[in-house]
């Protein structure tokens, strides 16, 4: 596979969009150790920077140039890559055993499989960029800075969560991180209006609206588009398709399965979403069209969850056991990047799993902390605290009874900084 | 113009004719010997859970009339997301049991029209959260629609899904929409407890020529319940408007419903073995129309009214509770009503502040016990 490239592929210029005109033939692959590098390009120093050449089927266009099939890198970020990776799926796993023991209530949706759209997409941004997703989102709260510890107390409804307690798994907020949304489609709207103050401040960012195959059906969905589109606002939409939303298949649910087309008058690209090499440099792209004001993009990720839909679906009566194995078995994100981090000689396989149990003592540490930490105090005061902004609420809110009923003291209006608002 | 006007009995007559309506539930039936007719069968009675409840009614709804179909997410390869549905798709195809595409507005639009064009629809919604998407279609395009037509345009339709409370679910997924659906002319809004309400209220709301609101709770599916021969017959249908004595008391009436219902029961238990006071528990079943002869009938002779439900208290169903025993049994009353409701605060994560948000049964009892000063 990987032989088919020429020695010399990887300085290639930019592709032609010769692809724009032949969709119907290619299809991404899904296949994570699909790019390609000579090790004796691989420098010595960790930081020196040199380039990758992505797989041939890394994209599919829709009325757009491609990006770039070269992307710029260094050892330690691609070692970073993958720390981040396995640290988010440690993350995930812990949180499936917390499940499993009853410490975790209500929905507990995990990324397991997806890991590299959420670790792709933060190695292409930075944190004065934004971003959205809906509730399966503990990977992008940990990417966009949260710790581990306040993700875990949050799904273990401790007073240090990251939303001390009050939200749970769908609801996690940080540093240019609007959350967390647990309405289908809801957070794409949303997503536009944040991209929409962002160009109102002429701020030189870009916004990440993210939402599931079975969410691209929602209405408000198109009806972000024809805004974006409109107001040219510098919002990539990006569709993790995972082939299902919960037990329906994408095809049974929708009438074109080309998510990345479905902007129809907004340039479309379709990435595969387990080769968080592709994802970096698909968004790397996306936010310099953004930036060069050409309005909204809508990005189709195509990837794969392992596990159910949420704890309470085994996940295994609408597909086969054969079809989760198999992208397990070849087309993992994770152990797709270490071969060929390997296969470059970018590092070792003793370096990885170092890295490996690095980021594995780090999550056990974090969940350990995180249990030991006090759920908050159910008292009025905490159970009132935060509906409004502090010193700007009614003089009471109403309890279940008349004598539970809260009032809230005198005190000036405190209104928070957002994190998100970076 | 007056030729139409003059037809319209005719017109209105036929289309309450009982062979398009067999076992009509808006036609008025006696409840109180009902009641205690159902209430009476000790043979052939036979345990089944809301859920199982719930799917009968619409398999013999089914049966019955090939215009009844269900549609909705994950209604039928995945037997419903709480397998309210479960075997379905097995028993009348996917002409009849279709799985929507996530997009309520949408699909509840689309069954509206269907409803409109004479299909009579089941719109499953996985919970009443989402149906926020769709409340426009609800109330816009289907609930008014019979008055905007001046009467010649009918939209017979069910929604149904689990509402209110649900545990662990945090802001978004957990909030009760009776007080919403319950203040709009031209919807009907039932609110089953039991097993034997989940299939009486269901079967009715599919028949009833008006949009109806089944609004059911996650927590009581897998709640079993004792049903009587008669709940089992495929013709047992439950009229709307007629809440039924799940307990009689002669201190206290707690006017109830839904997932309360069970609390105020035990609640109930409580008070008498505390304090040796009856009290009178009534589950509403019907949000709209509402049992207000039912409610009036107990505090003439308890003297104190309790409202118990789970929504937010401020213009809820508590609150109107409290107005309509104000307007029509203030002369009965020995003390104020009150009423014990889900607090004023979006639902908490955390568990023992979600516990703070929502009645208990403890809470229930004490609040009673006060109220009666004993
Ligand atoms: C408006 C709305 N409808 C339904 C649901 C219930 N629900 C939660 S997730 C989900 C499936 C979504 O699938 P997809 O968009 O593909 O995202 P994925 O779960 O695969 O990440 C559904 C139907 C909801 N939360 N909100
Ligand atoms: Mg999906």
């Amino acid at each position: 596979m990987l032989s088919r490239f020429a020695p010399r592929a990887f300085a290639a210029p930019v592709r032609s969009n010769a692809a724009r005109f032949t969709p119907a033939l290619r299809t991404v692959t899904t296949d994570a150790a699909s790019s390609h590098v000579e090790k004796s390009d691989v420098p010595q120093e960790d930081d020196k920077p040199f380039q990758v050449r992505l797989n041939d089927e890394a994209f599919e266009t829709y009325e757009l140039d491609p990006p770039p099939y070269t992307l710029e890198t260094t050892k330690k970020e691609l070692k970073q890559m993958y720390y981040d990776m396995v640290a988010v799926r440690r993350m995930e796993m812990a949180a499936d055993r917390l499940y499993k023991e009853k410490k975790i209530r209500g929905f507990c949706h995990l990324s397991t499989g997806q890991e590299a759209v959420a670790v792709g997409i933060e190695h292409a941004i930075t944190k004065q960029d934004h971003l959205i997703t809906a509730y399966r989102c503990h990977g992008f709260a940990m990417m966009r800075g949260g710790t581990v510890r306040s993700i875990i107390g949050e799904l273990l409804g401790r007073r240090e969560g990251i939303a001390y307690g009050k939200g749970g798994s769908m609801h996690m907020f940080s540093t240019g991180f609007y959350g967390g949304n647990g309405i289908v489609g809801a957070q794409v709207p949303v997503g536009a209006g944040i991209a929409f103050a962002n160009k109102y401040e002429e701020k030189d960012n870009v916004t990440l609206a993210l939402y599931g195959d079975g969410a691209s059906n929602q209405g408000q969905v198109f009806e972000a588009f024809n805004m974006a589109a409109l107001w040219k606002l510098p919002v990539i939409f990006g569709c993790e398709n995972n082939k299902y939303g919960m037990g329906t298949a994408a095809n049974r649910a929708a009438a074109l399965t080309d998510y990345y087309k479905r902007g129809q008058y907004i340039p479309g690209l379709k990435i595969n979403g387990m080769d968080v090499l592709a994802v970096k440099a698909a968004v790397k792209y996306g936010k310099e069209y953004c930036s060069a004001g050409n309005g909204p993009l809508v990005y189709e990720y195509v990837t794969y969850r392992y596990g159910g839909h949420s704890m309470s679906d085994p996940g295994t009566t609408y597909r086969t056991r054969e079809e989760i194995q198999r992208m397990r078995s070849t087309n993992d994100p994770i152990a797709g990047l270490k071969q060929k981090l390997i296969d470059w000689g970018v590092t070792t396989e003793e370096e990885l799993k170092g890295i490996d149990k690095e980021a594995r003592s780090h999550v056990d540490e974090e969940v350990a902390a995180a249990e030991a930490m006090p759920p908050p105090e159910p008292t009025p005061e905490v159970l009132y605290e935060d509906i409004y902004v502090r010193g700007s609420e009614p003089q009471f809110l109403r309890g279940r009874i008349p004598e539970e009923n809260f009032y809230y003291p005198e005190r000036p209006v405190q209104v928070p900084k957002s994190p998100a608002q970076t | 113009m007056v030729g139409a006007r003059l037809l319209r009995p005719a017109a209105q007559l036929l289309r309450s004719s009982p062979s398009a309506f067999p076992k009509s539930s808006f036609q008025r039936v006696a409840a109180p010997a009902a009641a205690s007719r159902w209430r009476g069968y000790a043979t052939g009675t036979k345990e089944m859970t809301v859920r199982e409840a719930l799917n009968e009614a619409m398999v013999e709804e089914m049966e019955k009339n090939p215009k009844v179909f269900v549609l909705g997410e994950e209604v039928a390869q995945y037997n419903g997301a709480y397998k309210v549905t479960k075997g379905l798709l097995d028993r009348f195809g996917d002409k009849r049991v279709i799985d929507s595409p996530i997009t309520e507005s949408g699909f509840c639009g689309l069954t509206v029209g269907a409803a409109l064009a004479g299909l009579h629809p089941v719109c499953e919604f996985m919970t009443f959260n989402f149906a926020m998407q769709a409340i426009d279609q609800i109330i816009n395009s289907a609930a008014k629609t019979h008055y905007m037509s001046g009467g010649i345009q009918p939209c017979n339709i069910t929604f149904r899904g689990p509402n209110g409370f649900a545990a662990g679910v945090a802001a978004q997924h957990s909030q009760d929409y009776s007080a919403w659906y319950g203040s709009i002319p031209g919807l009907k809004v039932v609110a089953p407890y039991s097993a034997e309400d989940a299939k009486g209220l269901l079967k009715a709301a599919i028949r009833d020529p008006n949009p109806v609101c089944v609004l059911e709770n996650e927590l009581l599916y897998g709640l079993p319940f004792q049903v009587s021969e008669e709940v089992q017959s495929d013709d047992f249908v439950i009229p709307f408007g007629k809440a039924k004595i799940e307990r009689p008391g002669k201190d206290l009436t707690i006017v109830t419903l839904s997932r309360c219902v069970g609390q105020s029961l035990v609640a109930a238990e409580q008070l008498k073995s505390k304090y040796g006071v009856e009290a009178e528990v009534i589950n509403l079943r019907s949000i709209k129309p509402l049992d207000v002869e039912a409610i009036i009938k107990s505090v003439k002779k308890t003297g104190h009214m309790m409202a118990v439900e789970s929504g937010f208290p401020s213009f809820g169903v508590g609150a109107e509770l409290i107005a309509l025993t104000a307007e029509y049994a203030f002369d009965y009353l020995e003390a104020p009503p009150v009423r014990v409701t889900g607090a004023e605060v979006p639902t908490p994560y955390a568990q023992k502040l979600e516990e703070m948000a929502f009645p208990t049964e403890h809470l229930i009892a004490d609040y009673a016990a006060k109220l009666l000063r004993v």
